[in-house]
């Protein structure tokens, strides 16, 4: 191929290249520009005041009221339960994979972790409707409904395990094998130096992988809208059917509702609410990991 | 010497002790969520194992008579999503990591493009939804379509295949590419001849993570107008369509218990596509690791 | 100060006797000690294996109490492995055995059933980059002491030990800024602390100052001397000079195998074996 041809494919190959990698930064622009238009539309009618502090949702029939704490309450008891569950699960897992299992235990136990993530979360609404609810908690609390926030937040615990264990396992593995064989001279046990040097020092790890597992955890759809339920309330009650940010989304686009209406910019509003949210977690969790990275190596 | 170690009260025993109660802690509390793995899967297979029939998957849902109702609807929507969402995502996906990668200068409009995708990559699949409501099915006005869906899904995607496809890359050792510039080959030659072979396993890898990731998403398919009883089979990309997760999703929330074992059913025939394809993600991964010559 | 370029090595003269180089200046209290009579670890016929490549074959050591016992050798040659089998240390190398037997006050450390962890106490290590924790200096080396049940005043133990390692005065406003801050010559005397302060019975010393630049160097080799009064130091170094100048007695290594043992001034001058004597004069390594 003669040279110039040469330069000519070479420039139009490196073009395409670079317009694919923008697609991404217009996919993010596209986001926010979707998000902010409806939803500066939608503060045009009800005020922010209203919309960040009222305690009352019910923007579909009457009388409306547009306040979205209830459905940040509802995201709240969801999320931090599944954190609740997730954690000392995800670092055990994690201590036990790095610290303590043997290779062969490692090849087999890290890859069914992964699995836990792959199943999709209509499957784990699914279980949480029809097992979680009848068969473990009803039994233990006879007063459970039968769509509450604790069989939700338990299965999306399950899911957001391998975030948390996977994370935090890499975490322990970037510290230093001198950390270690420091501690080990100075008489520790395992124990010791396990949960005295190479946690602590893994910390800022550990919180990334926690935020990095909240921001998910807060951003689950599917087993949300099929077993905590489509109450909104103001309600610290586990047990109790509540509504999420996302649940609230799901049921609206089921529902009828016409372009245009309020109730149609309410899905904006409560999306911006979820995007700013889940945007913000997701930064400071990459902040934090970015420091411990640069700590390490 | 001796003597003033008489201050320390080791207590080795109880240490130890404490230790193996500890590691057993740990080791019990992996298993937790293996466990409810398995439980789960078990539950599936004794509600629906019955109801997976040649029937069940060749004939369309009804509402009236659970007994005979089918996921051909859903099947078949699935399909055709993911044919398309591997037709888009795919080429730009591994084209951007490879710009990323071998092609972007080291400044700060790649630093963002990267900070961005790994943004894109924890956002709410339901955000993804409203964007594709908005952009695809109102502004481009392909309505509630397969195409629709599968452009959303395809955004939704991309973050995964292009940080896969990147570490895939990063991966490849420098000399690869050296070797190649010093026998006067361009970048792109090099690129095409010696550093995507060599990275594609993983970048397989991250493809097949992303068709999972793509096959089992409801909400925004739910978003952009999905339905949730549909009859027929999808003829084109512009056609109105279901798919496997949302026929999962209706059948889950009616409340007779018949729909249940369907939804049992339909988990069943999702979960026997998605472990096969990660079975192989998993072992291309393992295989590479092994078989890399570097 | 000691200037580390004194001394090249001269190559031997006709004359049988003449020393085979010229010793640098030794540490005031290392002029010849009378041996000492105790033994606290001996080696015998030890064998290290790193899966099948034996590290260290067939040595058989004595360490004396209260000197300096330094084992040189060229890279590779197995000195470090032979120095972490003294405190079990090989036992986290995933797949190492032992055979043979290692006396601590005579007692087999590598028979079954024998507690490594409370060998540990008593025998300390340092490494060759210095390794404190990410926490307060203080904190560093109250570490070892906690963990291990110190009953005593723990502030006054760290001052002691702080200035057992020639740090106290450089620190004692800043006990509890992090570890990190510190010079890496202070960060490897804090861990020398750091193991002192478990008050063992035995240093064992990987190279400590390879990481070092020759003032800091010097400080910790100041230290070794001073420390052996309360201490048994076992210095592995690839640095002969300072072999020679802060060691009693020395081992030469060759090839996993300990060839030579002897005091230190007579290795350095008669050595008796052709490779140490070629090893001395620089012939390689």
């Amino acid at each position: 191929m003669s040279r110039m041809l040469l330069r000519v494919r070479e420039r139009t190959i490196h073009a395409a290249l670079f317009a694919s990698a923008l697609v991404s930064v217009v996919t993010t622009l596209g986001i926010i520009w979707v998000l902010i238009q409806e939803t500066v539309a939608f503060f045009g009618h009800v005020s922010p005041i209203e919309f960040f502090f009222g305690t009352h949702w019910a923007p579909l029939f009457e009388p409306r009221s547009y306040g979205v704490l209830p459905l940040v309450c509802g995201t709240f008891v969801v999320a931090g339960g599944a954190l609740l569950f997730a954690i000392p699960i995800g670092l055990a897992s994690a201590v036990y994979l790095s610290e303590y299992a043997p290779p062969w235990t490692r090849n087999i136990l890290k890859p069914l972790l992964e699995v836990l993530a792959g199943i999709p979360t209509v499957v784990y609404g699914y279980f949480a409707l029809t097992f979680v609810t009848p068969y473990v908690l009803r039994p233990l609390f006879p007063r459970t409904e039968i769509f509450n926030a604790a069989s939700a937040a338990l299965v999306v615990g399950v899911m957001i395990i391998p975030t948390i264990s996977s994370l935090c396992d890499d975490a322990f593995r970037a510290v230093p094998r001198s950390l270690r064989e420091a501690a080990y001279a100075l008489s520790a046990t395992r124990l010791e130096v396990s949960t005295r040097v190479v946690v602590p020092a893994a910390m800022s790890g550990v919180v990334a992988a926690v935020l990095l597992a909240l921001a998910r955890a807060i951003g689950e759809t599917m087993a949300v809208a099929l077993a905590a339920g489509m109450t909104p309330k103001l309600t610290l009650n586990p047990l109790t059917s509540v509504q999420t940010l996302t649940g609230y989304i799901v049921q609206v686009s089921l529902g009828d509702t016409p372009a245009g209406t309020i109730g149609y910019q309410t899905i904006f509003a409560v999306g911006s609410t979820l995007f700013l949210t889940t945007l913000a977690i997701n930064l400071v969790a990459q902040r934090v990991l970015h420091r411990f990275r640069e700590a390490y190596e | 010497m001796i003597g003033a170690s008489e201050l320390f009260v080791p207590r080795i025993e109880r240490r130890r002790r404490l230790g193996r109660l500890f590691a057993i802690g740990c080791g019990v509390l992996s298993l937790i969520g293996l466990a409810v793995l398995g439980i789960l899967i078990v539950r599936v297979l004794w509600e629906g194992a019955s109801w997976v029939t040649a029937d069940f998957l060749t004939s369309f849902p009804s509402v009236l008579s659970p007994e005979s109702a089918g996921i051909k609807s859903a099947l078949w929507g699935s399909i055709w999503l993911i044919a398309i969402v591997v037709l888009l995502a795919v080429p730009i996906g591994v084209a951007a990591a490879v710009y990323l990668e071998e092609y972007a200068p080291q400044n700060r409009l790649s630093r963002f493009i990267h900070l961005n995708i790994n943004n894109l990559a924890g956002v709410p699949s339901i955000v993804y939804g409203i964007l594709g409501l908005t952009v695809f099915v109102r502004w481009c006005r392909f309505d509630r379509s397969v195409l629709a869906g599968a452009l959303t899904l395809s955004l939704l995607v991309l973050p995964v295949i292009i940080i896969a496809s990147r570490e895939a890359l990063l991966a490849v050792p420098k000399s690869f590419r050296l070797a190649a510039y010093a026998l006067g080959a361009t970048k792109w030659q090099t690129v095409r001849s010696h550093v995507l072979p060599a990275a594609l396993p993983g970048i397989m890898t991250g493809i097949i993570l992303a068709v999972s990731r793509a096959i089992g998403e409801a909400a925004p398919l739910i978003m952009i107008g999905a339905l949730t009883y549909v009859a027929f089979v999808p003829q084109g990309p512009l056609d109105a369509f279901t798919a496997l997760p949302i026929q999962i999703y209706s059948w889950s929330d009616q409340p007779q218990p018949e729909f249940h074992h369907l939804a049992a059913a339909g988990i069943i025939v999702l979960l026997g596509i998605l472990f096969p394809m990660n079975a192989i993600a998993i072992g291309v991964r393992a295989w590479h690791q092994r078989k890399k010559a570097w | 100060m000691v200037n580390v370029m004194d001394n090249p090595p001269t190559p031997p003269t006709d004359a049988p006797d003449a020393p085979l180089m010229r010793i640098p200046t030794r540490r005031p209290s290392a002029k010849d000690l009378p041996p000492s009579s105790e033994l606290v670890i001996r080696a015998e016929r030890l064998t290290i294996r790193y899966g099948s490549f034996a590290a260290v074959h067939d040595a058989s050591l004595e360490i004396p109490a209260h000197r300096v016992t330094a084992i040189i050798g060229p890279s590779g040659c197995g000195k470090s492995t032979l120095l972490r089998a003294m405190n079990r240390m090989n036992d986290f190398v995933p797949n190492a055995s032992a055979e043979g037997s290692l006396f601590y006050r005579g007692d087999d450390i590598y028979r079954p059933g024998f507690d490594a962890v409370e060998l540990r106490r008593r025998i300390g290590m340092v490494f060759q980059k210095p390794n404190p924790f990410p926490k307060s200096i203080y904190k560093n080396v109250a570490w070892g002491a906690a963990i291990n049940g110190y009953q005593g005043n723990l502030e006054e133990l760290v001052e002691r030990a702080l200035q057992k390692a020639a740090l106290w005065e450089e620190v004692k406003d800043k006990l509890h800024e992090s570890a990190y801050a510190l010079s890496g010559g202070q960060q490897q005397r804090l861990c020398i602390a750091r193991a002192i302060a478990l008050q063992p019975e035995v240093l064992l010393m990987d190279e400590p100052c390879s990481a070092l630049d020759p003032i800091a160097t010097a400080r910790i080799e100041d230290l070794i001397d001073k420390l052996k009064s309360q201490y048994t130091v076992v210095l592995v170094t690839h640095n002969m000079q300072q072999a020679a100048r802060v060691s009693d007695r020395t081992a030469f290594m060759y090839l996993g195998e300990l060839i030579e043992v002897n005091d230190t001034n007579v290795i350095f001058t008669k050595p008796g074996n052709r490779r140490t004597q070629d090893y001395i004069t620089g012939r390689f390594g």
